[in-house]
């Protein structure tokens, strides 16, 4: 059956079984592999994207539902988000498999909260489980993006 | 063998597109064609193995070890930057292929592997000598070609200059020269203080950026033409094997290729990962159950304890004595009895296990996140029947393995080439292990029962030590004899233990228990339970003895005369603040253990929250030798420590009645953010050669908590998880 998906602004069109997650059309229909696997039951975060703009767990949205949303993935981010760079700057990888998850669930927290306290950045992060234990560095590197994008924004206004 | 990129930040729509063919995935392309051949050795006869120029000065280093999150190959390629005096943001590691004879380990010679917290220590000496001895060769080289000196040819940051005739020139320009230059025989290397690079926060991850935009492939990315994907129905317990299948619902699914029987159970082979997936839940196995694990694993627990009580036998192996302990003798002592269970405990790496191999006659190719490929190899060419170190490995970046990846057995690497086999033709064929799959896999950390018997002097200090270990061995099923041996990786951090050398009468000896259930080394092996032992029997000692635990340490490593506990010891006490108050509510606990040549200290504060330990603070102290990148200390100890705590909290697999319980994240808890606590390191200033750090981090944090629990009330633990469902 074929179904057509936007996703990173791009009108594609995937032939699937329309209960097949999102998670591996992306990544055995589309090619983009950048949005990992990691529970196959919404509990860890490794292949969130964003629907809508909101933060999603790939790998439990059907492919009908999915065709009904915006999809952004970690490589419609554009590769230099704040974000990303203050991951680089921190460091914060290590095994970096669920980095892609992190950082879109990040990105959906300071798109809607650009100067999160730490309670909010605790709760919008908790789905996402890091086994290497970069937690430390993850906080870290959102605040770090975070005072950037408000002073880009204080620059342009 | 088209690979498709894995999506970078500039996926163009016709990238996009062309990744949208797959959605079928009929086409099938296959075949062992000689593009897919290692490079050979003929390429690196300029600079050796480990390092490779490109024209416009980019500097490979090749790293022998695999990236699994550790961050030991952007070491590496700092210790060849160092003495090569590199542009260090000119220069690339890259994964060397599979090859005893060129990337063996230097201590353990008969492998290439990652492990052992070893990657940087059995470097060291090598990668220095590769920066040094192509250092020589441009200076040789620029000496030669502009006749000055060679003792006045400089080198720093990739270029070569000569500052009496104001010559200079880049390592790309002087390569054609130098490549013809012999290598010195024994390079002079760097002192301590010439170093530039080392020591630095300049030292950053190299793969930071592919990291974080989705860029880096592992396994589970590979992506090709034709690539067929398998899933595998296992046994749900251990030990079990296929009696009878019924493939005819499998067969039905649209996409699924093939259902057939292979060693391990019963593969469904598919176009695609959602195709295999619903062909094996349609897949209807039969079962025998006549050699399979039925207790569940409490019922293992108590046959630890009664081995251990005596109640049971169990074939002793002394592995440390010393002075005359006799149990008739000993009748009448007063003993202080300290008994741990520890649980089994699974690796849960971010990325699950999965591999992609092709086979084609005697020919087999293997692209897989590799952590023991000489090893891998062995088991591999039984299967195909060729030559081990024809077997090709190319090694991809783990999505965690914290020693998962280096089973003896190979597991599912066999199990991917086996599928591989049968489907034949060198058709690509990548094995994926779901979630579940990865949980009821077994090789976990096995359970472990320590029994201690102590009897202290008058002052409270520990004169006999009689000490009882039960496990499984990590061996088991590998090791062609049955004698009882001494397995280091049980009775490490006991054996080697500063307290028993403290100790005038010490006896500990080990037994070993059998079952289906595999087990493994997990991070620290051995570490992960003896750090417990010891040090909360410590703890327990010295307040029984009404003596600060600190002080307690002190007076024992004394006598030890362990020099490099005292100092890590020290430096904990200063940066915990560790003689100051805390408030009402909260303790702090003190831990510390060397595993993998190195010493660390952890001081946690802790309260206690709805019965929930709550850690907020975790000062580390590491003496782990010269520290290459100080950052990546820290990160591995923040990390080693995040790993620790939440096996120490959470950590359990529970099997009822041989079928393992635990089977995704929402029943085998893991640490969250939230649960996360503030981690401090500092590293002992030191010019001894590197130690482990990705290891030693880890075992500390379960005793400092749970010292800070005795601190606040008064309760022991013997018993992990601290938090039990």
């Amino acid at each position: 059956m074929k179904h057509t998906l936007r996703v990173n602004g791009l009108d594609l069109t995937v032939e699937a079984d329309p209960s097949t997650p999102l998670l591996w059309v992306l990544r055995d229909s589309l090619g983009l592999t950048g949005t990992k696997y990691g529970c196959g039951m919404a509990q860890c975060g490794a292949c969130t994207v964003h629907g809508d703009g909101q933060p999603i767990r790939a790998c439990v949205i059907p492919l009908s539902a999915a065709a009904q949303m915006k999809i952004t993935t970690i490589e419609g981010l554009g590769g230099s988000h704040p974000l990303q760079d203050a991951f680089v700057r921190h460091n914060v990888p290590q095994c970096g498999y669920c980095q892609s998850g992190q950082i879109m669930t990040a990105a959906a927290l300071l798109a809607k909260n650009p100067d999160p306290d730490d309670a909010q950045l605790v709760a919008a992060m908790n789905g996402n489980i890091c086994r290497c234990g970069t937690y430390q560095r993850i906080k870290a590197a959102i605040k770090d993006a975070a005072q950037v994008i408000n002073a880009d924004k204080c620059e342009e206004a | 063998m088209s690979k498709i990129p894995a999506g970078g930040p500039s996926l163009t729509r016709r990238q996009v597109l062309i990744g949208a063919l797959f959605a079928g995935g009929s086409l099938l392309v296959g075949g062992l064609g000689p593009a897919t051949l290692a490079r050979g050795a003929e390429d690196f006869a300029a600079f050796g193995p480990f390092l490779r120029f490109a024209p416009d000065g980019t500097v490979t280093v090749v790293s022998k070890h695999s990236e699994m999150g550790q961050g030991a190959q952007s070491g590496l390629a700092a210790i060849v930057a160092e003495e090569l005096d590199a542009d260090w943001s000119r220069v690339r590691v890259e994964m060397a292929p599979a090859n005893l004879e060129l990337y063996r380990h230097t201590v353990i010679r008969r492998l290439q592997i990652t492990g052992g917290s070893s990657s940087i220590s059995n470097s060291w000496d090598q990668l220095r000598r590769v920066g040094a001895s192509a250092r020589a060769m441009f200076v040789t080289a620029a000496a030669r070609e502009w006749q000055a000196p060679a003792g006045e040819i400089q080198v720093a940051e990739g270029v070569v200059s000569h500052p009496g005739t104001g010559r200079q020139a880049t390592f790309g320009s002087l390569l054609s020269a130098a490549s013809r230059e012999s290598p010195p025989v024994d390079p002079a290397l760097k002192t301590v203080e010439e170093f530039k690079l080392i020591g630095t926060e300049r030292v950053h991850r190299l793969d930071a950026r592919a990291k974080s935009t989705g860029g880096q492939t592992f396994t589970l990315d590979v992506q090709e033409l034709g690539l067929l994907t398998a899933l595998v129905a296992h046994s749900p317990r251990f030990g079990g094997r296929v009696k009878s299948f019924d493939a005819t619902d499998a067969k039905a699914i649209s996409g699924v290729v093939d259902v057939f029987e292979i060693p391990t159970g019963v593969a469904v082979v598919a176009d695609n990962f959602y195709a295999a997936s619903k062909g094996r839940d349609a897949l209807v196995v039969d079962w025998d159950d006549s050699g399979s694990e039925m207790r569940s694993s409490e019922e293992i627990h108590e046959e630890h304890r009664a081995i251990g009580a005596g109640d049971l036998p169990g074939g002793w192996v002394v592995f440390a004595a010393s002075g005359d302990v006799d149990p008739e003798i000993d009748n009448g002592i007063e003993f202080k009895r300290y008994e741990f269970d520890f649980p089994y405990l699974a690796h849960t790496t971010m990325e699950p296990m999965n591999c992609v191999a092709q086979v084609d006659g005697t020919k087999v190719r293997l692209r897989y996140g590799a952590q023991s490929q000489t090893a891998d190899q062995q088991g591999i060419a039984a299967i195909v029947g060729c030559p081990p170190e024809e077997v090709e490995i190319e090694t991809l970046h783990c999505g965690g393995s914290f020693g998962r990846r280096s089973v003896a057995d190979a597991d599912y690497q066999k199990e991917c080439v086996h599928i591989a086999k049968h489907i034949g033709g060198g058709q690509a064929v990548k094995l994926v292990w779901t979630r579940e799959d990865d949980m009821k896999a077994g090789y976990y950390r096995p359970i472990v029962h320590h029994a201690l018997a102590i009897a202290v002097d008058e002052h409270g200090y520990p004169a006999l030590w009689r000490q009882r270990l039960v496990a499984a061995p990590l061996m088991a099923g590998t090791r062609a004899s049955p004698e009882p041996v001494v397995e280091i990786q049980t009775v490490e951090g006991v054996q080697d233990n500063p307290y028993l050398k403290a100790t005038q009468r010490v006896r500990a000896e080990v037994a070993y228990t059998r079952s289906p259930i595999t087990v493994n080394w997990l991070r620290s092996v051995g570490h992960t339970h003896t750090a417990m032992a010891m040090e909360h029997s410590i703890d327990r000692l010295a307040r029984a003895a009404d003596i600060d635990p600190a002080a307690y340490r002190q007076e024992l490593y004394r006598r030890a005369d362990a020099k490099r506990h005292l100092g890590v010891l020290a430096l904990a006490i200063e940066k915990s603040a560790w003689a100051e108050p805390i408030e009402e509510g909260w303790a702090r606990g003190i831990a510390v253990h060397e595993s993998y040549n190195s010493v660390v200290a952890n001081v946690a504060e802790v309260q206690i929250k709805n019965g929930i330990p709550i850690v907020r603070r975790v000062v580390v102290v590491s003496d782990c030798g010269i520290a290459i990148s100080p950052d990546q200390i820290r990160a591995q100890m923040e990390g080693g420590v995040n790993y620790g705590l939440s096996l120490a909290l959470f950590g359990e697999v529970v099997i009822e009645k041989g079928i393992v319980q635990t089977t995704n994240f929402h029943n085998y808890r893991v640490l969250r953010m939230a649960e996360t606590p503030l981690v401090e390191t500092h590293v002992v200033p030191s010019a001894n050669p590197p130690t482990g750090t990705g290891e030693p981090g880890t075992p500390v944090i379960a005793p400092a908590v749970a010292n800070a629990l005795l601190a606040l009330t008064g309760k022991a633990t013997e018993r992990l998880p601290f938090v039990r469902v």
